[in-house]
């Protein structure tokens, strides 16, 4: 008996007539909400347009050749790509485990006095300016890494091609470890937002199995593993962009080298020195594309990881 | 994930536990690890800006190469000017964004706006530079306060409208009906009652975007660029804290190093006062669904 | 099970034994339906409601009786893809021709949980209607705060703390507060959706009395799935069972000799 003919068109629907006012407001909201669309299709177009000059010139071969020489008028991404690739790399290397490993703290190990202060002082810490970061690299990591870090990974693993050569202090490894550092936060605090979604209950279902608390800590880091792959992505993508600090300590040179002690380059570093100074339209031109490649990759890397942090706190709003 | 793959009844029960406190311990470890090299930066910073610290510093203009003492006024005034300009256009855009998506939000361009706010967040600093390079700088032909203050708010925005976004959904429905029920038009009841009560959670927000972009550099390296005068004019070159920062430390000078760690640490100590403040005022964050 | 009765016509007899002029109803609908989506809610409900008077409305949870009490101030459209039709007239007018605002003005609501403006102090609650949408009223507020105070039997209670926060007092004395809330706008008709169920016994006892003072001032409609407080408090009362109205009867008559059968078993707690 609950069966019901849904209404059609000829019955007579109430609804009340929309107040002037109340459109004038949303109509007022909607169109700022439209600005924010606005602005990010204005910034892929402008970066598309003012390439231009750039593309034209070079092609494809923007993205495989490696010389850039302002000079001669030769530009070429390659060399900047490396340096942001290997420098967000070893910054991930160095940061997931750490990260792991507070993030499992904070939310399986650690009493509720200090897990909330320590989750309060990361917080701020992670607001600490990139700047200021880069400023403590070249000052406190950088001779740390030339007089004692560099030197004893020289010593013991020398024979692999990633640690030889000088030890100058700044370098790939140098800007990685910065990273490390500045990423540090972002996995932590996601990672611990996923890992408190996972019901207690299974935990305890696996205590009640015999687990020691290693093991249930381990069955909810495999439930929590898509949204903990989001958030190391999500951390990528901050060392992607990652601008000032990388720039101070990276030695800001467009070579490629296998070892992590040589300077490099990275996409964001070369905007960042040379843009207020390209007065060649084809160089600013060139810096713009670089700055299109670095949009598009981490456009592509932070809309991977919504997608799979969403997925995780979607399943477990479900529950 | 099937229970299978972890098998709590193999192997030695005294290997198991060894591997259990072993764990555990690297977490604790991993935990003092990272946690130290930030308190580190922190420390630092804190020890080294105090003691190059004086009057000097806020009363005076940079020096040029060669003269010792000097300060940073104009720095400090042009980052109040650029973070004031860049509220100015990040504030009001987020709130009113993040109320048409919390409020209106039953269809899909809301949905757009959402994975948009998502994109523009996630955009490198830089990059917000060089579009306001293109939008601001070419078109009124120079550097300007107004350049770099537009690429802060830019930045700013998305922080400000998922905050006001993820606030008006904390908000109650059934004071959102009490209102209505009262005969307040929809748009009244969103201003006075929703976006009120949500305010304390907002303001946070808006605080801790503030304290974001008084510290960013990048993208006024080709927008604000730089001025060693004390400017108050909106089209002209302006200095800010962090790119003078960012100029002394590269320098060769130890006595611009000094200041250098001097104004490093007024911007710790800025953020480090701003989300003190934000602590204090989100303590009772959820009396509001109660 | 198919259910049909000419409620209109019981409504008339009742109106003739009563000898009363029946022309003045505060409510009346016709063939009223809600459908959320495909799903209907409410099926061609027919009502009237005479002016002061107290209505009930008890059933089974998800019956309907909310949504049929929500769509009378068109609060339905706070609910997405929620279709009514149907016609619905207060005072003999027909609501579309109504301005929303001045329709919830005269038609006013009391919630399920109390819901005072926790930003608001008790005085700025019970001025809030005008405050809000920014009318003046014809007296002055501290007036209007003391008179609607009494009348919700909360002015001895709060009259030295007024400008304390709202959300300080207790949740019968906040329900009391929304009701004066309420009546500070000079409502005709008031519709209560389970005003009680939140309230501990003694508020429950308050609120009630005050719906029993009110039958002079105002017309009443009150959602409630307690059937003794449907009988304590109303004069008429509707049953209604998986979106139809059952039966709709003078209150004494549906709990002592209801016509049909399924009303009977809910009344004597057969199921519900």
């Amino acid at each position: 008996m609950n069966k019901s003919i849904p209404p059609h068109g000829t019955e007579k629907v109430i609804i009340s007539r929309k107040k002037f006012s109340d459109l004038i407001f949303e109509n007022l909201t909607f169109v700022f909400a439209l600005m924010i669309l606005g602005i990010v299709l204005w910034i892929i177009y402008e970066m598309y347009f003012y390439s231009g000059e750039s593309r034209s010139a070079f092609g494809w071969e923007f993205i495989w050749s490696n010389e850039w020489e302002p000079v001669r008028k030769e530009f070429g991404a390659l060399a900047f790509v490396y340096g942001t690739a290997v420098s967000s790399i070893l910054a991930l290397i160095i940061a997931l485990p750490l990260s792991l490993g507070v993030a499992i703290f904070l939310s399986e190990l650690a009493p509720k006095i200090i897990k909330s202060t320590l989750s309060f002082v990361i917080e701020i810490l992670a607001a600490i300016p990139s700047i200021i970061f880069g400023f403590w690299g070249i000052f406190v990591l950088a001779p740390f890494m030339r007089s004692d870090l560099q030197p004893f990974l020289q010593k013991y693993f020398g024979y692999l091609p990633f640690f030889q050569g000088t030890p100058l202090g700044t370098g790939l490894l140098t800007a990685g470890i910065i990273l490390a550092i500045m990423i540090i936060p972002i996995i932590t605090a996601i990672s611990r937002d996923v890992l408190k979604a996972i019901p207690q209950s299974q935990r305890e279902a696996a205590y009640a199995l015999g687990a020691t608390k290693w093991e249930a800590i381990k069955m909810a880091l495999l439930n929590a593993k898509s949204g903990i792959l989001g958030a190391t992505v999500l951390g990528f993508g901050r060392a992607v962009g990652e601008t000032m600090a990388v720039t101070m300590v990276i030695g800001n040179r467009a070579d490629i080298n296998i070892s992590f002690f040589e300077p490099a380059y990275t996409m964001a570093s070369v905007i960042a020195n040379e843009f207020a100074e390209a007065s060649e339209i084809l160089h600013l031109s060139s810096l713009i594309e670089v700055g299109l490649l670095l949009f598009g990759v981490t456009f592509l890397i932070n809309s991977f990881a919504r997608l799979l942090i969403f997925s995780v706190t979607r399943n477990a709003e479900g529950r | 994930m099937k229970l299978d793959d972890i098998k709590f009844t193999d192997g030695n029960l005294q290997r198991r536990k060894i591997l259990n406190r072993l764990m555990l311990s690297l977490c604790t470890i991993a935990a003092v690890l990272s946690v130290a090299p930030l308190l580190y930066v922190f420390f630092y910073t804190t020890f080294s800006g105090i003691s190059a610290l004086n009057i000097d510093f806020f009363t005076q203009l940079p020096k040029p190469v060669g003269e010792t003492g000097g300060g940073m006024a104009n720095s400090i005034i042009g980052t109040l000017i650029l973070v004031t300009i860049g509220s100015l256009i990040g504030i009001p855009v987020g709130i009113l964004s993040g109320i048409y998506v919390a409020e209106y939000s039953n269809n899909i361009f809301s949905n757009i706006i959402k994975f948009v706010t998502d994109v523009l967040s996630g955009i490198p600093s830089i990059i917000i530079g060089i579009f306001a390079y293109g939008v601001v700088v070419l078109t009124m032909g120079g550097f300007s306060a107004l350049a770099g203050g537009f690429a802060l708010g830019i930045i700013m925005i998305p922080t400000v409208t998922r905050t006001t976004e993820e606030m008006l959904k904390l908000v109650p429905v059934n004071l959102r009906e009490a209102s209505l029920a009262l005969g307040v038009s929809r748009w009244k009841t969103s201003l006075k009652i929703v976006l009120k009560t949500a305010s304390t959670g907002i303001i946070t927000g808006i605080l801790l975007s503030i304290a974001r972009v008084a510290g960013e550099t990048a993208p006024l390296l080709f927008t604000s660029f730089g001025n060693r005068f004390m400017s108050y004019s909106l089209t002209e070159p302006i200095d800010s804290m962090p790119v003078r920062i960012f100029n002394y430390a590269i320098s060769p000078f130890e006595e611009w190093h000094k200041l250098a760690w001097a104004g490093a640490f007024i911007l710790i100590f800025l953020i480090f006062i701003l989300n003190l403040v934000v602590r204090f005022i989100t303590r009772d964050k959820y009396s509001i669904n109660n | 099970m198919k259910v049909i009765l000419d409620t209109e016509l019981k409504f008339e007899e009742h109106q003739k034994l009563k000898g009363k002029d029946s022309s003045k109803f505060a409510i009346t609908t016709t063939d009223l339906s809600v459908h959320f989506g495909l799903k209907a809610a409410i099926k061609k409900i027919n009502l009237k409601i005479r002016r002061n008077t107290v209505t009930s409305i008890i059933g089974p949870s998800g019956c309907g009786k909310s949504t049929l009490l929500r769509s009378l101030n068109l609060m339905h459209e706070l609910t997405p893809r929620t279709k009514v039709t149907g016609t619905i007239k207060i005072l003999d007018k027909d609501i579309t021709e109504y301005d929303v605002i001045n329709l919830r003005n005269k038609v006013g609501m009391v919630f399920q949980k109390p819901n005072p403006f926790p930003k608001m102090s008790i005085y700025e609650n019970v001025i809030s209607g005008y405050k809000l949408s920014g009318k003046n009223p014809s007296e002055s507020f501290d007036d209007i705060v003391e008179r609607c105070l009494i009348h919700s039997a909360l002015w001895d209670e709060v009259k030295d703390r007024l400008n304390k926060p709202a959300i300080s007092l207790s949740g019968g004395q906040q329900q009391r507060l929304c009701i004066a809330r309420t009546i500070a706008i000079n409502p005709e008709i008031i519709l209560m959706d389970e005003p009680t169920s939140a309230l501990d016994p003694l508020s429950t006892m308050k609120i009630e009395k005050l719906i029993h003072d009110f039958k002079n001032d105002y017309t009443i409609i009150i959602v409630t799935h307690n059937m003794q407080q449907a009988a304590r408090v109303s004069d008429f009362t509707a049953f209604m069972f998986i979106g139809d109205l059952v039966e709709f009867d003078k209150t004494k008559k549906l709990f002592t000799v209801p016509t049909v059968k399924l009303t009977e078993e809910y009344i004597t707690g057969k199921f519900g």
